[in-house]
Formats: C-alpha cells, structure tokens, sequence
C-alpha cells in the first residue's frame, strides 16, 4: 500500500513537470470551454447537458495523452529496469501508476467547476444532474485510465501507446452507436460493453449499482490485463 | 550465498545465455569479464530479477527465484549498465523516492543515509540539481548511490566505472574493496587491470557461456609464458646488448621494441619457462657502462587469458 502511494505520488508529480500536463490542460479547457459556452451564447442554454454528453468523447482523446508515457517513457529512458529492480511488485507498480494517471484526470475537471458556478450565478441550477456528472466523470476516468495504461504497457513508443489508448477508449465510446450494424442476438451484450450509455445513466443522476459494478470491471480489467503485460515482457 | 544452475537466456531465437553454472560466496568479489554483447548483462539481468531466465535457476540465500521475487530484490543493490534514471526529478527527490521505495520509511534515517551516501560517492555539490543536467559520471555516481542505499547484503554492478573520472575509479575500487569484505560483490567490466586488482574471483564469459571461472591468482597463475621484463638503456649498442644477454641463458627469447632520438633502446625480454632472470640481467649489465632508464617486469597474464579465450573462431 505504501509502495503503491510512493509510486503514485512520484507519477502525479512528474506530470507538472513535464510541459504535456500543461498542454493537455489547456486542450481539455479549450474543448470542453468550447462546448460549453457555444450552447450558451448561441442558443442562449445554460446547462451542462453537452458538456457531460460529449466528455466520453473528449476523454478518449485526452486520457490516453495522460497515460501514453506511463510505460512507454520508462521504458524507453530505461529507468524501467531501475524501477523493476527495486522491491516493487508489479501490482504495486500498476496501481501506483493508475491511480496517478486517474487522479490527474481529475484535476482537469477541477477549472470546469466553474461552468456550473458560472450557471448558479447567472440563473437556475439543477444540482442533481451537475453532481451526477461528476460522479459518472470520477468513474469514466478511472476506466479510460486503466485502459490508457494498458495501451502504454505495451509498447516504448509514447505515440503508439496513445494511438491505441485513443482506439480503444474510442470504440468503447461510440459501441452503441454502432449497433444497428449488429446481429440481433449479440446487441444487448454489445449495449451493455459500451461506455456511453452507463455514464449518462450515472450523468443524469441515476446511481444504478449495475452501472457503477461496470466501470469497477473495466477498470479491473485492464489494470489486470498491465499487470499480465509486464509478467509476460519480462 | 547465490546459486546459479544451467542458467539460459534467449532473445527469441538467439541465446544470449548458454547454461551458466556458478556459486558465489558470501564475501567475494567477482568480475564478470567478456567481450561486447557477451552476455554480461543479460546475466546480471537475470541475476537481479529483471529478466526472467529461459531456463535455469537462481538461489540467493534460501530464497527461489521467481517466487521470492520481492525478497531477493531487496537484498540486492543493482547499478544497471548506463544508469538510467528519471529524467526530469531532482537527484534530491530521486534518493527520496528510492529511499522510500526501498522500504527506509523514517525521515531521520532518510536523511542520515543521504548523507553518509553524498560522502562517499560525492554527491554533496549536485544534490538539487535535475538529473537531466548531470554529465555521464556524475549520472553514475548517482546510480551508485542508488545500489547503496539500503546497505544491501549483495552489490550488482554492471560496468560501474565506467565514464567517470580517474579519482572516481580510484574511490570506486576502493568502495569495492572495502565493503567486499562483508558484503557479496558481482560486477562487470571491460578493464582487465581493474578485474585483477579488486576481484578475488574472475569469470570471463564468451558468446554467452563461461569460458573460465578461477581466482584471480590461478588464473594467472595458469596463463603461464605470458610475463615479460622490460629493459631500456642508453648508451648501447643493440647487437652488444643482445650479445650479453643471449650469454646469460638460452631460454631467453629477446626482441627489440624501438630506439628513440635519445638513442635509448628498449627490449622485451621474454624467458620460455618463466623463470625469473631479472637478478642475472643486473649483474650484467653492470659490468658495463650502460645506464638502465627502464627495467621491471610486467605481466600480461589475464589479457592474455582473455585473447584466448574469447578470441573469435574463424
Ligand atoms: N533486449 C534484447 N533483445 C534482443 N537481444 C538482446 C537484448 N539485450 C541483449 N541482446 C543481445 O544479447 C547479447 C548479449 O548482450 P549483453 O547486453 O548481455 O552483452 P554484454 O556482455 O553486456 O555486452 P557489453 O560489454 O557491450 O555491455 C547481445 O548479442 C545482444 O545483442
Ligand atoms: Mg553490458
């Protein structure tokens, strides 16, 4: 456990050295600022309906930029084998990393705070919905997370690990978009591996243990599915 | 203390280590020798769990590689080959985090570590400085003081002098010295001169397998004609000079290095049974009016060891 915080801290703030932080920053702001006050001032809305809507979106493109160096750097510099060598486990090693890559997500949806403060201010808030999509962001994160390390635990190219990070966020995102071009019988199986739906369930502030038990699996998964990478590659 | 058995390492097809066998005590110190991509590190890889072996075992004290895993990492204090570290911490913040990471979890302690480690690997004047800014050697003092942090039982070195400056060897080798008299030493490196003069033990490694593993002394003990004396002197002629030393024993083999402007020639004498002449030589050539600028013998024993063993099959 305490390994697992050592490693996490370390990660957390080696992202506000390197200039990515700040850049992936300014992106998710300028993003997720743009779908924001475009309702606002083009159709005079003020909700933050097409800001959750689109977050599975413009997560998908913006965690893997978080986790694309969580291995792939290492590996690449070489301090991996520094790192492996130490009295480390691997689950240590995963967690700590995962758990840096989630909660700097999080903190890129600190400045958005200031959408829904923005709203209070100038009319009616909704609280629940607002609360809802935080909560449902906290797990979306964490799964997309788990899914961006995984991607950066197999390969040492931080533009491959981000390329197949985003690929696979992506697909998850968009499934049940697709699933008209399904066979009948696979379409609830399909309806229920996407993302999208689960997190808009949780956004409109509906907690449904269904919804929260498969952002646990997914997270689970892929943090597993690292830990089985690095047993392999080693 | 290590147990090494029919150790065997391939990188898909290629085999980088072909059935190592070796036991090292506790308290030896031993050079691992062997030309480029011998397979020294990938040995010292496994050794430290950071490859998995093909094949083969490792026992480090009572505990089994891979399932004491953990353990056996924290008995061993590793250097890997070009001490790669994290680039964008302080050297501070480094020492911190392997610190902790290697289990010191009191601050106090934390902090006397540190600075009996800045002493002895000379880090005092670089502590708050970005890893990234280091040159070479001072990189690899780091990584030094990273293998040492806990005082471990067992030191891996994979070429641990190698870039940095002249004192730094000195003290490095001293380092090995001194605490290779409790401790268990295993470290690599392609400076034949450093391996004899701190190891007790010496395995040179070709193409992946070991091709001679004996102490230091026997090694060059067996190397056999391979010393040789080395004589200049001024004020000679070469054909008086190899006259007077033929006259002294025919198993003496002598050949003529070079002549200087000053008229100084040198010679290597060399003897077929390795007796040593040196003693004969003098009384010679003192007979004489010659004046010796040059004269000591010199042993070429484990660089000689080393061509032949690993020398490549045409
Ligand atoms: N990760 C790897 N993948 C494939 N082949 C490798 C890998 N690492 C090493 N090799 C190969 O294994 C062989 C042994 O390499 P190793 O690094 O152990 O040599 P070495 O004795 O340490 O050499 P040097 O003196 O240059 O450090 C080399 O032929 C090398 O090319
Ligand atoms: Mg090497």
């Amino acid at each position: 456990m305490k390994q697992i915080t050592t490693i996490a801290i370390k990660e957390f703030k080696d992202y506000f050295i390197s200039p990515i932080a700040y850049i992936v920053i300014s992106l998710f702001l300028i993003v997720t600022g743009w779908f924001f006050f475009s309702t606002f001032f083009i159709f005079g809305r003020a909700d933050l309906r097409d800001f959750f809507s689109l977050l599975p979106i413009t997560f998908s493109f913006i965690i893997p930029a978080v986790t694309m160096r969580l291995f792939s750097e290492e590996k690449n510099v070489g301090s991996y084998e520094t790192l492996l060598t130490m009295p480390v486990s691997f689950t240590d090693i995963a967690l700590g990393k995962f758990f840096a890559a989630t909660l700097f997500s999080l903190s890129l949806l600190v400045p958005t705070l200031s959408y829904p403060l923005f709203i209070a201010f100038i009319g009616d808030l909704d609280p629940g919905p607002v609360i809802g999509g935080y909560i449902g962001a906290v797990f979306l994160a964490g799964a997309y997370s788990s899914i961006g390390l995984f991607a950066s635990s197999l390969t040492r190219n931080q533009i491959i690990s981000f390329i197949i990070g985003c690929a696979m966020c992506f697909t998850l995102t968009i499934l049940d978009k697709l699933l008209f071009f399904m066979p009948e019988k696979i379409i609830g199986i399909v309806n229920y591996v996407g993302s999208n739906s689960h997190f808009l369930n949780i956004a409109k502030g509906v907690i449904d243990s269904r919804d929260i038990l498969y952002f646990v699996s997914v997270i689970f998964i892929f943090v597993f599915s690292t830990y089985l990478v690095m047993h392999e590659k080693n | 203390m290590i147990e090494v058995q029919n150790l065997t390492k391939y990188y898909k097809d290629f085999c980088a280590v072909d059935n190592i066998s070796m036991t090292i005590r506790k308290g030896e110190i031993l050079g691992l020798l062997g030309p480029n991509g011998a397979g020294k590190t990938t040995t010292l890889r496994m050794l430290t769990g950071y490859f998995r072996p093909s094949s083969g075992s490792i026992t480090i004290k009572d505990y089994v590689m891979p399932e004491d895993n953990l353990k056996i990492k924290s008995l061993i204090g590793y250097l890997p080959e070009s001490a790669p570290l994290y680039h964008n911490m302080l050297v501070y913040d480094y020492l911190e985090y392997v610190a902790k990471l290697k289990g010191i979890d009191d601050k106090e302690a934390r902090y006397d570590r540190f600075l009996q480690l800045s002493d002895l690997c000379g880090l005092s004047a670089i502590m708050a400085k970005p890893i990234a800014d280091l040159s070479k050697g001072l990189k690899q003092r780091v990584g030094l003081a990273h293998a040492m942090m806990t005082d471990p039982e067992i030191l891996i070195l994979d070429e641990p002098t190698s870039g940095l400056d002249p004192n730094q060897i000195a003290e490095i080798r001293n380092i090995i010295k001194t605490i290779g008299k409790e401790k268990t030493i295993i470290f690599s490196t392609h400076i034949l001169s450093e391996a004899e003069a701190t190891c007790d033990r010496i395995a040179i490694i070709n193409n992946g397998r070991v091709v001679a593993d004996d102490t230091t002394a026997n090694l060059k003990q067996n190397a056999g004609r391979s010393s040789f004396i080395r004589l200049a002197i001024q004020g000679a002629q070469k054909n008086d000079v190899v006259d007077l030393l033929s006259g002294i024993s025919e198993k003496l083999d002598i050949s003529q290095v070079s002549e200087n402007e000053k008229h100084i020639l040198s010679f290597e004498i060399r003897c077929s049974d390795n007796t040593d002449f040196r003693s004969q030589i003098y009384l010679k050539i003192k007979e004489t009016d010659w004046i010796i600028v040059e004269f000591q013998k010199e042993s070429q024993a484990l660089e000689k060891i080393f061509r032949e063993l690993t020398r490549e099959e045409k």
